[in-house]
C-alpha cells in the first residue's frame, strides 16, 4: 500500500498545479529572453514588440499582409504640410481603465515620448516627432522636426497611445508593472521578466487587428529551449516560437504539433572595410577584392543547409519588403574561379590574412569563414559580445564582419540602409555620394523621389560591395493542435489572429 | 576564553569586508573590460546618439574609480540603485530571486547530505561489498554527468513519460523536486566520498578499538565515536558546496525556468547590468564567508579540541 501512496500523492498534488488549456480558455506561451519592462516605450525586444501589440493600438495600423496602411485609433490622416501631420481620431474608446480615449490622450502621449530627458530606449522610434497639439477633442496634429516620410510606418509600428491621466501618475515603471491600454488584451498580472497574463479585452473597438478569440493569454519565460520543448509535449504550453531549425524539423515529424516557417525582416551581411578604416593598406579598400569576396559565399548552400525554412539569398543592403528596397542591384554568383581570378589581379595571388568578427550564430560565421579560407582569405575568426564589437566597430572599424539587422520590422528602407551608410560610425563605406542619395530620399515627400534616390544607393552599395548582404532569416513557430494560428512576417505574434480550433 | 573568541570574530569579519570590497572591485572592472556598457544597455537597434545619450545619463563617461565609489558609497547607506535594465530597485528585485535560490540552495544541500552522507558511512562499514561498490557508482556517475544533461533526463522520465512532474517554474513546492535533485546530486559525490574516507580512517584508530573492547553498542560507537569525528571536515566541504549552490545554480534554474539569483547573475553580466551585478557579487561572496564562518563554528561545537584554538 505505501509503495503506491507516494506516487498517487505526487499525481493529485500534479492535478492541482495542472494546466489550464482549450477547455478552459487559456493559452499558454513561452518567451525565452526575460523582457525588461512591458511598458514599450522602455524595452527593446521581441518580446516587447509582442506585448505592445496586444495591449496598446498606434493611430495607424499596417496590414501585415497588404501591408496597406488602415485606420485604428486614427481614423484618418492628412498632411497639411511636410511638417504637420492631422489626424481625426476614433470616438468611443476607453483605455483599460476606462479613461476614455480623445486628443488629450495624443497630446501627452507624443510630447512624452518625444523629449528626449524622458528616455525613451530606441530613441529612432520617436525622435523625429517635436510635438503634438490638440485642435478640437477629436482632432490632433502632429509636428515634425523635419520632413518624414516614413512617418505613417512609425505611426502604425512603435509608436503606441497611453493614457494621459493614468501615465503622468505611474510613469514608465508603473507602466510596466501594470500597463493599460486600449488593445486587444489587457494585462492581469506582471511578474517582472518572468510571468505576463493577459486577458481578452471585451470593450475593445472596431479596429482592423480584429477582435480576440482567446479568453486569456499565459505567458511564461522558460530560457532553455528544451525545457520548452518538454512544456510542449507534456500539454503545460501551446505555443513556442524561435525554435531553431533542427528541433522545429523534428518536431514536424512527430506528427503531433503545427510547425509553421515564417521569414523575418532581419538579413545578415557582411561588412568590408571599404574606407580603409582599420588601415590604409587594408586589402578592402580595393573593390576587386571586396567584389572577390562575394564571389567566395555560397549563400545557397547558407541558406539550404544552415538557415532553411523560408530564408532566402538577398542581395540588396535591405530587406526586399522594405519600401524603396530595389531588387534590381548586381548580385555576384557563387564562382571560386573568379574570386581567386579577382584576388590575383588586386595583387594578392596567395591572397592574404585578416581578421573577421561576429557576434551571433557561430555556426554561421565559421561556414563563413570556411568559403573565404577556401579562396585564399585565411581569416583569423574572433566571437565578441554584442557590445564589445559594436564599441570595437564604433572606434576604430574591423576588416570583415559578420553583422545582422532587423530594422525593428519597419518595413521602410530608411530603416536599415540610411541606418548604415549615413557616415555615422558604423559605415564602414563612408560614400558621401550614397549618403547624399539616402538623405534625399530619407526626407522627400514624394514618394516616387525616394524609390529613385533609395534604387541610386543600392545600386552603388551593391556595384561597389561595400557590404555582401547574404541571406534573410526565419523564425519557426511550434504550437498545439489545438491552436489555429498563421504567422506573419515581420516576426510579431499576434494573439488576436489566434483560435482554438 | 571571552576575549580570543571576539577577537577571532572581529579579525574574521574585518577580513571578510576586505575580501568582499576586493570581489566587487575586481567585477566592476571586467564589467567595464567585457564590453561598452552604455551600447549594452542601449540595445541592438540604437543609434550612435542614443549610446551617447545613454552614456551621458548614466555617467560612464566619467573614470572608472570615480564611478566605482559613487557605487560604494550609495551601497554603505543601503542603497543598491536601480537595475539599468528592469528599472526596478535592484534590492527588491533581488530579495524577489533570492527567496527561489535560497529554497533550492536548502533542499539541495539537504539532499545531499541526507544521501551522501549515509551512503558514505554505509559505504565505510562494509568496504569493496556491494553498497560500496553502488555508493563508488553513484558518485562517479554523479561527477561525470553535466547537470543540464541530468535535468533534461528526469523531465523526460518524469515529466513526459510519467507525468508526475512539472517540467519547469516554481508555483508549487512540486515545481522544485527535480531541481533539488540535480542540484543536490552535483554536490553529493564529493561529500560522500569524504564521508567514507573519513570513516575508514577513524574507524581504524585506536579509541573506537578501545570503544568496541569496552562493549559499547555498536550503533553507538557509530555514530557517537566515529561519524562525530569523520563529520567535520565534510561540514566544511558542505559549507562550501551551499555558497556553490547559492551562485553557481545557473544551469539548473536556467533548465527548470526558475528565475533565481545565479540566473539572474548569468543575464545580467550580458546585459552589462551594472547596479544588479555589483550588488549580487557582494551578496554571493557574503554566503560565502558566512557559510565559511557558521562552518567553523559547527565544526568547534563538534570537536571541543577546536574550541580551545
Amino acid at each position: 500500500m505505501k509503495r503506491f501512496l507516494i506516487p498517487a500523492t505526487v499525481l493529485a498534488l500534479s492535478a492541482a498545479a495542472a494546466h489550464a488549456d482549450k477547455s478552459e480558455d487559456v493559452l499558454n506561451v513561452a518567451f525565452t529572453k526575460e523582457l525588461e519592462n512591458v511598458d514599450s516605450y522602455f524595452n527593446s525586444s521581441r518580446e516587447g514588440v509582442v506585448l505592445q501589440r496586444a495591449v496598446w493600438d498606434g493611430l495607424i495600423y499596417r496590414d501585415p499582409i497588404t501591408n496597406e496602411y488602415k485606420g485604428n485609433l486614427a481614423t484618418s490622416w492628412e498632411w497639411i504640410d511636410d511638417l504637420t501631420l492631422e489626424l481625426k481620431l476614433r470616438e468611443g474608446v476607453t483605455f483599460h481603465n476606462g479613461e476614455p480615449f480623445d486628443a488629450d490622450d495624443v497630446v501627452y502621449t507624443v510630447n512624452f515620448v518625444a523629449e528626449e530627458q524622458n528616455g525613451v530606449k530606441t530613441q529612432r522610434n520617436v525622435n523625429w516627432m517635436k510635438s503634438a497639439e490638440k485642435v478640437d477633442q477629436y482632432t490632433v496634429r502632429i509636428n515634425l522636426k523635419a520632413p518624414f516620410p516614413a512617418a505613417i510606418e512609425f505611426l502604425s509600428g512603435p509608436v503606441s497611445m497611453y493614457p494621459n491621466e493614468y501615465y503622468a501618475e505611474v510613469g514608465p515603471s508603473g507602466m510596466g508593472l501594470e500597463p493599460v491600454g486600449t488593445g486587444p488584451y489587457k494585462v492581469v498580472s506582471v511578474d517582472p521578466g518572468k510571468h505576463f497574463v493577459l486577458e481578452k479585452y471585451e470593450g475593445y473597438h472596431d479596429s482592423p487587428k480584429g477582435q480576440p478569440e482567446v479568453g486569456t493569454v499565459d505567458i511564461r519565460t522558460i530560457p532553455d529551449v528544451n525545457t520548452q520543448m518538454a512544456e510542449l509535449f507534456n500539454g503545460s504550453l501551446d505555443l513556442i516560437w524561435q525554435v531553431p531549425s533542427d528541433l522545429a524539423e523534428k518536431l514536424e515529424q512527430m506528427g503531433k504539433f503545427t510547425v509553421a516557417n515564417e521569414s523575418t525582416m532581419r538579413i545578415g551581411y557582411l561588412t568590408l572595410d571599404a574606407a580603409g578604416r582599420t588601415g590604409e593598406d587594408n586589402p578592402f579598400t580595393d573593390v576587386r577584392v571586396r567584389r572577390a569576396v562575394a564571389h567566395a559565399i555560397d549563400r545557397e548552400a547558407l541558406v539550404s543547409a544552415l538557415l532553411k525554412g523560408k530564408s532566402q539569398v538577398i542581395s540588396t543592403a535591405c530587406f526586399p519588403s522594405q519600401f524603396g528596397c530595389d531588387q534590381d542591384v548586381v548580385s555576384y554568383e557563387y564562382d571560386v574561379e573568379k574570386a581567386k581570378a579577382l584576388l590575383a589581379e588586386a595583387g594578392y595571388p596567395d591572397g592574404f590574412k585578416t581578421e573577421f568578427y561576429a557576434y551571433r550564430n557561430r555556426d554561421y560565421a565559421e561556414a563563413i569563414s570556411s568559403f573565404l579560407n577556401a579562396v585564399g582569405i585565411d581569416t583569423d575568426f574572433k566571437m565578441l559580445q554584442y557590445s564589445a564589437l559594436r564599441e570595437l566597430r564604433m572606434k576604430s572599424g574591423t576588416p570583415v564582419s559578420f553583422q545582422t539587422w532587423g530594422s525593428y520590422s519597419i518595413n521602410d528602407t530608411s530603416a536599415i540602409t540610411s541606418q548604415f551608410f549615413k557616415l555615422g560610425s558604423l559605415d564602414d563605406a563612408r560614400d558621401e555620394e550614397v549618403a547624399g542619395w539616402l538623405d534625399t530620399a530619407d526626407s522627400a515627400t514624394d514618394p516616387e523621389v525616394r524609390k529613385e534616390n533609395y534604387s541610386k544607393a543600392l545600386k552603388k552599395i551593391a556595384d561597389q560591395a561595400y557590404w555582401v548582404p547574404m541571406f534573410s532569416y526565419n523564425t519557426n513557430y511550434v504550437f498545439s493542435q489545438d491552436v489555429a494560428y498563421t504567422p506573419t512576417a515581420d516576426e510579431v505574434l499576434r494573439f488576436t489572429d489566434m483560435e482554438w480550433k | 576564553m571571552r576575549f580570543p573568541l571576539l577577537r577571532f570574530i572581529l579579525k574574521r569579519a574585518g577580513l571578510a569586508i576586505l575580501v568582499a570590497l576586493t570581489v566587487s572591485l575586481i567585477s566592476f572592472s571586467l564589467l567595464f573590460l567585457s564590453g561598452d556598457p552604455a551600447t549594452a544597455i542601449a540595445g541592438e537597434h540604437a543609434s550612435d546618439q542614443d549610446v551617447e545619450a545613454i552614456r551621458r545619463i548614466y555617467g560612464f563617461d566619467r573614470p572608472m574609480l570615480v564611478q566605482y565609489w559613487d557605487w560604494l558609497v550609495s551601497a554603505l547607506r543601503g542603497d543598491f540603485g536601480e537595475s539599468y535594465y528592469f528599472k526596478l530597485p535592484v534590492a527588491s528585485l533581488i530579495m524577489d530571486r533570492l527567496s527561489i535560490t535560497m529554497t533550492l540552495g536548502v533542499c539541495g544541500i539537504s539532499f545531499a547530505l541526507l544521501t551522501a552522507v549515509p551512503l558514505g558511512v554505509a559505504a565505510a562499514i562494509k568496504p569493496n561489498s556491494l553498497i560500496d561498490r553502488l555508493a563508488l557508482f553513484l558518485s562517479v556517475a554523479g561527477q561525470a554527468m553535466p547537470s543540464f544533461w541530468f535535468g533534461l533526463i528526469l523531465i523526460v522520465v518524469f515529466s513526459i513519460q510519467l507525468g508526475w512532474l512539472p517540467p519547469s517554474g516554481t508555483a508549487t513546492p512540486l515545481h522544485f523536486v527535480m531541481p533539488t535533485i540535480v542540484l543536490g546530486y552535483y554536490a553529493m559525490p564529493a561529500i560522500m566520498r569524504l564521508t567514507r574516507a573519513g570513516m575508514l580512517e577513524v574507524l581504524s584508530s585506536d579509541y573506537i578499538r578501545t570503544a568496541r573492547a569496552k562493549g559499547a553498542p555498536e550503533g553507538l560507537v557509530m555514530f557517537k565515536h566515529a561519524l562525530r569525528n569523520a563529520i567535520i571536515p565534510v561540514v566544511s566541504l558542505a559549507a562550501v558546496q551551499m555558497g556553490f549552490m547559492l551562485g553557481g545554480s545557473i544551469v539548473v534554474e536556467s533548465i527548470f525556468a526558475l528565475h533565481g539569483a545565479g540566473y539572474l547573475a548569468w543575464e545580467s553580466i550580458s546585459r552589462n547590468d551594472l547596479p544588479t551585478v555589483q550588488a549580487l557579487i557582494l551578496v554571493f561572496s557574503m554566503f560565502y564567508i558566512v557559510f565559511t564562518f557558521l562552518a567553523d563554528v559547527l565544526n568547534a561545537w563538534l570537536d571541543p579540541r577546536m574550541r580551545a584554538g
